[in-house]
């Protein structure tokens, strides 16, 4: 039986993993950290349908319950080589797997906020990220330096993408709907808290979503300014100030709230940049390059080495498990190739 | 009846003439741009003209036209090369005087009639004799002999200031009783020699700039080029001469007599004066060609070493001074080595030293503006500059957009004014960048209270930025504007010091205003307050690397406090482009022209620098910097030295 190594247990790694074993092949499902999924779990509803993040967790672990995938979990997988005849996988301990076929799938990292210094991040309490505020989403606590109940919530739009002073050039393609889905989310559980989003433009690209941001303005009485936040300082009560300029108005902005919600971008996460640069197969930003967007976008030039998911840009989840399963196909035919030549 | 004896010979006239309008045009010049000294630094050149300030102003004249301490210091073999061409040819000619002087000395104590007519016969001397009367009567300049009337004859040997130039030919037979003869003509040698070792290391430095430690050497103009082959000549000829003469007649010292006795004295005899005219010629052409090339320097900048001393400056705009600036460039290209533009990006056209260059030659203005324009202003060059010309002044005045001015912009200024009474308090001025790094001013705030020190945070909510930004891109009245309204309020406040966190503020009011109380920068004063025992820090065990910002460091000097703040928190690596030599993170304000990506390009040769030796942390002291580092890296925390201090308080 074929053997494949899959490095990365995100919802790329495990829905390839669970098709391929479907097919008859033995998995190998590697995983830096102790549990899988681990991106996902930070999440409480994904858009466009907030569904919740558990639901998919729950049904994404569902798939590994079979023989065929064998899970290694807080294995740091630090080097892939060929080996004439074989993939040979090293791990940060020094110990080596053989796999005939490697599938990357190693994911994103989000932007570090605190590169941004003039958004105050780390320095106000005020000032947290997207993902500080899908945990208070999560959890169903929503609550400003004080730990009170916030008055106005402010997403900035953009932090550490599309930005040319921290060198991402590149749209991180998700924190756009996903301000909106949060902004949605501090209405509902907050009614009397006022919600706005700084935005350079909104990118509404996925089926459902242009719905989702005019529901959000309407239904929801959200506010969307065009324009980036240049700094934020810290009040006396604890609270940030804001200047911007709105360039629909044309004129300079100051303000206050009491939460400032940065909307980081997405980064080639570490173990990318490793592989990437091992494997000879790094392309912009570290994230990983196909050999052709349209029609072997799960290839990577390395017969026998492919790649999955977020490694190779941002992708919402459900692009990310659509991705994961055309790699299993295109592993799959590889796997049957090998098999006649041999 | 006197006799009087002169040496003479046609060969002397290129030189004469040389030497004339070299004169001539030198002062011409001098005179025309001293009368364009502003008001304000004629008080300054006649307050100090004869005050203690001309003792240092001689010795750097000396120390740095003669000797080239500082290019030394900076690269042994370069500066030995210019040493040998300055100090060498000064030798010789200054020597080569004394030599005719004690020569001279010796004949006319001699007064021998025989030596006379010696040097009349063979050496082609004037001598003519000049009766009671005081009616010369002149006579034949060639064949006359000397004779005496009655054994009373008083000869008087006449030393024209040439002399000691054609000294070897003029006297083939030093005076019986001049026994230093041969000390002096193997001393003469001997200097020569040493120019001979400049001139080879010149013509090394041409193919192989390496070797003399220049990456790059200044491309030069044909002009440049042609004065400096008729300067390189003038020794070849003059050891020509010297050794033909030394072939015939045995005169010569331990180098000039053994090329001499390398030729035949039957071929070279009806030569001589030929090769003296050679040697004269080259002489001649060099001292013309010497004001409209870049060896206009030689005493220009002697002059403006002198007049820096004693305390001129430049200002604004063009003035004299700056004449005598521009015209003191040598062109050494020392500039170019450091210069980070030339260094990462391959841009080989916008060093200083091409700056001065087209200023000098009045090149067409798109060109000047695209030199100006092109540069950091991160001051590296300025550092480098042997005889301490004021680069970034130069520049700025270039980048001059005072044309584009528009009036009338400034009147929210006297909105913005809040008179705070801070009577007693230090006056804390964080700086528009430093608002973008608030983890600065939050450090600051810390330090200050931990101190127990009040204070005034003056742009805490509303900034009137201190006008060096505008000042640096060229709007210098403008920025003018900005400073009057700071200085207004600072001074309306009463408070008893000024605190910067930004290096570009501090450098702005050290420089361009004119407060009456102490400015310091937040390491100077952090400094101040750990060594006041004021301050409570620990040590703790990171290792970090500091970045000198531009304008603390070469801008301000401010090098020892920050290393000594960072010695008492943390643990301080050495870099190898540190202090004076720091590499401009890239992102310093005075650039106008370069794009992100070549600021980018700068910034990793400088965060490579810092992180070519394993480190915690990369400490910087400057906003702008800050930001630079943070943007690029993932991997090291980017941290101010305000910032490092108050993690380590011990409340």
């Amino acid at each position: 039986m074929k053997k494949v190594a899959i490095i990365g247990a995100g919802p790329a790694g495990i829905e390839a993993a669970s098709i391929l074993a479907r097919n008859g092949v033995e998995v190998t499902l590697f995983e830096k950290s102790e549990t899988p999924l681990k991106n996902l779990q930070d999440k409480a509803f994904l858009f466009p349908n907030f569904q919740s993040a558990q639901e998919i967790i729950d049904d994404l672990s569902g798939k590994l319950l079979t023989d065929r995938i064998t899970t290694a979990f807080g294995v740091d997988i630090a080097d892939v080589k060929w080996q004439g005849a074989e993939w040979k996988l090293v791990d940060s301990k020094e110990q080596t797997y053989v796999a005939d076929a490697v599938l990357i799938a190693t994911g994103y990292q989000v932007f570090d906020a605190h590169r941004k210094e003039e958004l105050g991040y780390g320095i106000y309490k005020g000032v947290i990220t997207s993902l500080d505020m899908e945990q208070m989403i999560k959890h169903g606590k929503i609550l400003n330096a004080n730990g009170d109940e916030p008055k106005r919530v402010t997403f900035l739009q953009c932090v550490g993408s599309r930005d040319e002073k921290s060198g991402n050039h590149y749209c991180s393609k998700i924190c756009c709907v996903t301000a909106v889905k949060q902004a949605i989310e501090v209405r509902k559980q907050l009614p009397k808290c006022e919600a706005s989003v700084f935005y350079m433009d909104l990118r509404m690209w996925g089926q459902g979503f242009e719905e989702m941001y005019r529901t959000a303005q309407e239904k929801y009485g959200v506010s969307f300014v065009r324009g980036r936040i240049s700094e934020a300082a810290g009040t006396f009560d604890g609270r940030v100030q804001l200047k911007s300029e709105d360039t629909l108005m044309g004129l300079p902005l100051k303000m206050n709230t009491d939460l400032l919600v940065l909307m980081v971008g997405m980064e080639a996460s570490c173990g990318t940049k490793v592989l990437g640069k091992a494997c000879d197969i790094s392309g912009d930003y570290g994230f990983i390059k196909s050999v052709n967007p349209h029609l072997y976008d799960n290839e990577t030039g390395k017969p026998g080495l492919f790649a999955a998911g977020t490694c190779k840009r941002p992708m919402s989840v459900s692009d990310s498990i659509n991705d994961a399963r055309s790699a299993a196909l295109a592993i799959k035919d590889y796997l049957d190739t090998i098999k006649i030549e041999n | 009846m006197k006799i009087h004896a002169y040496p003479y010979n046609d060969f002397v006239i290129p030189f004469l003439i040389g030497t004339v309008l070299l004169f001539a045009i030198i002062i011409f010049k001098y005179v025309k741009w001293i009368r364009r000294f502003s008001d304000e630094q004629r008080k300054v050149i006649r307050s100090n003209w004869y005050s203690w300030k001309i003792f240092p102003a001689i010795w750097e004249m000396i120390r740095e036209g003669l000797i080239h301490v500082r290019i030394i210091k900076k690269n042994l073999l370069l500066g030995i090369m210019h040493q040998a061409f300055a100090l060498g040819w000064f030798l010789l000619i200054v020597v080569g005087a004394i030599e005719s002087r004690d020569a001279f000395f010796t004949m006319q104590h001699e007064q021998s009639i025989e030596y006379v007519r010696e040097l009349q016969q063979q050496n082609g001397w004037h001598v003519y004799n000049t009766g009671e009367d005081k009616n010369p009567e002149y006579l034949n300049q060639r064949r006359y002999r000397v004779e005496t009337e009655g054994g009373i004859a008083r000869i008087e040997y006449k030393r024209p200031f040439y002399v000691g130039i054609f000294y070897r030919y003029f006297v083939h037979k030093a005076p019986a009783s001049f026994r230093q003869h041969k000390a002096y003509s193997d001393l003469m040698d001997a200097l020569l020699l040493y120019v001979f070792l400049g001139l080879t290391m010149a013509m090394v430095k041409i193919f192989w700039s390496k070797i003399l430690g220049m990456r790059r050497t200044t491309k030069h103009t044909l002009v440049d080029r042609f004065a400096k082959f008729s300067l390189w000549m003038i020794f070849p000829m003059r050891l020509l001469a010297e050794s033909v003469t030394a072939c015939l007649y045995g005169n010569g010292g331990f180098f000039t007599q053994a090329v001499g006795n390398l030729f035949d004295p039957m071929i070279v005899r009806g030569l001589e004066t030929s090769v003296w005219m050679l040697y004269s010629l080259m002489l001649g052409v060099f001292f013309v060609t010497m004001p409209f090339t870049r060896y206009m320097h030689i005493f220009t900048e002697l002059l403006l070493i002198y007049f820096r001393k004693i305390g001129v400056t430049e200002g604004d705009k063009k003035t004299g001074y700056t004449y005598f600036e521009l015209n003191a460039c040598s062109r050494c290209g020392v500039c170019i080595s450091g210069c980070p533009m030339d260094k990462v990006l391959e841009n080989h056209e916008i060093q200083s030293v091409y700056l001065i260059r087209s200023l000098r030659n009045q090149e067409r203005v798109s060109r000047l503006k695209m030199i100006a324009d092109n540069c950091l202003m991160c001051d590296r060059c300025t550092v480098d500059c042997p005889v301490g010309i004021d680069l970034s002044s130069l520049r700025r005045m270039t980048r001059d957009k005072g044309k584009l001015d528009t009036t009338g912009n400034y009147e929210y200024l006297a909105k913005k004014q809040t008179p705070f009474n801070a009577i007693g308090r230090v006056a804390y001025f964080g700086g528009c960048m430093s608002h973008l790094t608030p983890g600065i001013t939050e450090s600051m705030e810390k330090i200050f209270n931990a101190a127990g020190q009040k204070y005034w945070y003056m742009d805490k909510l509303r900034t009137i930025c201190c006008g060096r930004p505008l000042q640096q891109q060229g709007f210098l009245k403008q920025a003018e504007e900005l400073r009057q309204k700071n200085t207004e309020m600072i001074e309306k406040s009463g408070s008893t010091m000024l605190v910067t966190s930004c290096p570009i503020c501090y450098q702005s009011f050290k420089k361009e205003y004119n407060l009456n109380i102490p400015i310091m920068h937040h390491t100077e004063y952090i400094d101040m307050l750990i060594k006041q025992g004021r301050l409570k820090v620990r040590h703790d065990d990171r290792k970090v690397s500091y970045h000198d910002p531009c304008e603390l460091g070469r801008g301000c000097g401010i090098y020892d406090e920050p290393r000594e703040v960072l010695g008492a928190v943390t643990n301080l690596q050495k870099t190898r482009f540190q202090r004076e030599k720091s590499v401009c993170c890239g992102f310093n304000l005075g650039n106008t022209k370069l794009s992100l990506e070549e600021q980018t390009a700068i910034r990793n040769a400088s965060l490579q620098n810092l992180t070519s030796k394993p480190v915690d942390a990369i400490v910087t002291a400057c906003p702008m910097c800050k930001k630079a580092f943070q943007h690029a890296t993932n991997d090291y925390p980017v941290r101010d030295i305000a910032e490092v201090v108050a993690e380590n308080l011990i409340n």
